[in-house]
């Protein structure tokens, strides 16, 4: 059976149709899953996708944690279930407490959306599971906060734990360490600022992202195989 | 008691603030030389019911601690007095 993969729509979010459409490419099943549900229904993954929920009021992300959908997604996590945050859904796993740290301006103020070269750096992860450490891939990123930032005992424990699953090859943002990814201590909660849903076929210019969401799909069908 | 509010928000010592220094390298173009430690930051008002003021300050410290600001990357200064917001 294909892999449920719910992507929660948050009022401004405007990535969720393109990660339904790039995961069900990759062999799972996308569905959405409105913000103001108590439950996430019957999900093996779960996607908070880009955008800007709740328009980013107060800081990106810090109202998100509030909507009714926010406490189940917890508890799956909690549970083991992957948990993925791309951009914005990044900045909402950090405020929700999900993931350590924060996203802040980029260095310079500037607005980015363009390619970029990230590497893999742990296989270990929901989002890299499919992928070689050391393997470089290209996906656009398009941000104006996504410069990662934590005090300097939180980044020698991602790195220590092998917990940064991707960084930038040529730095765009100025986030510590060159971390354009990290996961929880259990792996299965793992944000992101590029957006593999925009490198996923062909047609978009790039494939690179094909294998960061395959990667999705064989963690949430490992659960899949636990669970049943 | 009502108590009006006023929390300044700004980021913490020692993170870079890009915002800050971009407007403090704009203002010699207008000729406001002598302009440094430029920080920008934002504000929050509003009125609060409490017993008294220690208490008011104690329960607006927690909403910055929990929700008003990301203690990862921003302080706040609260500032509380007597009576409702003008």
């Amino acid at each position: 059976m294909s892999p449920r993969v719910g992507v929660v729509v948050f009022p401004g979010s405007n990535c969720e149709h393109d990660v339904v459409e790039a995961v069900t490419a990759v062999g799972g099943v996308g569905t959405l899953v409105w913000h103001g549900d108590a439950s996430l229904g019957d999900v093996d993954a779960i996607v908070l996708p880009g955008g800007f929920a709740h328009g980013d009021y107060l800081r990106p992300g810090a109202i998100a944690r509030f909507s009714p959908v926010m406490a189940p997604l917890a508890a799956f996590a909690r549970e083991g279930g992957p948990v993925i945050g791309i951009c914005n859904g990044f900045q909402v796993l950090t405020e929700a407490g999900l993931l350590p740290g924060a996203l802040q301006k980029n260095a310079k103020l500037k607005f980015l959306c363009q390619a970029a070269v990230v590497r893999v750096e742990t296989t270990h992860s929901a989002l890299t599971n499919q992928l070689d450490r050391g393997q470089y891939l290209t996906i656009p990123i398009n941000h104006f906060e996504g410069n990662y930032t934590c005090d300097v005992r939180t980044l020698a424990q991602l790195q220590d734990d092998d917990r940064v699953v991707f960084t930038y090859v040529d730095n765009p943002n100025g986030s510590m360490g060159n971390i354009a990814g990290i996961c929880n201590e259990e792996r299965n909660v793992v944000g992101l600022m590029p957006h593999p849903e925009r490198a996923s076929h062909p047609l978009l210019g790039g494939t690179d992202g094909a294998g960061i969401l395959r990667s999705l799909l064989v963690a949430a069908g490992a659960r899949v195989t636990t669970l049943g | 008691m009502r108590f009006s509010v006023f929390v300044e928000v700004h980021l913490r010592e020692g993170v870079a603030d890009p915002q800050g220094s971009t407007v403090e390298r704009s203002l010699p173009a207008l000729g406001f030389t002598g302009v440094s430690d430029v920080r920008v930051g934002k504000a929050l008002r509003f009125t609060v019911e409490a017993a008294d003021a220690p208490r008011a300050h104690a329960a607006v410290q927690d909403m910055c601690d929990r929700f008003l600001t990301n203690p990862v990357i921003e302080d706040a200064v609260i500032t509380v007095s007597e009576g409702a917001m003008a």
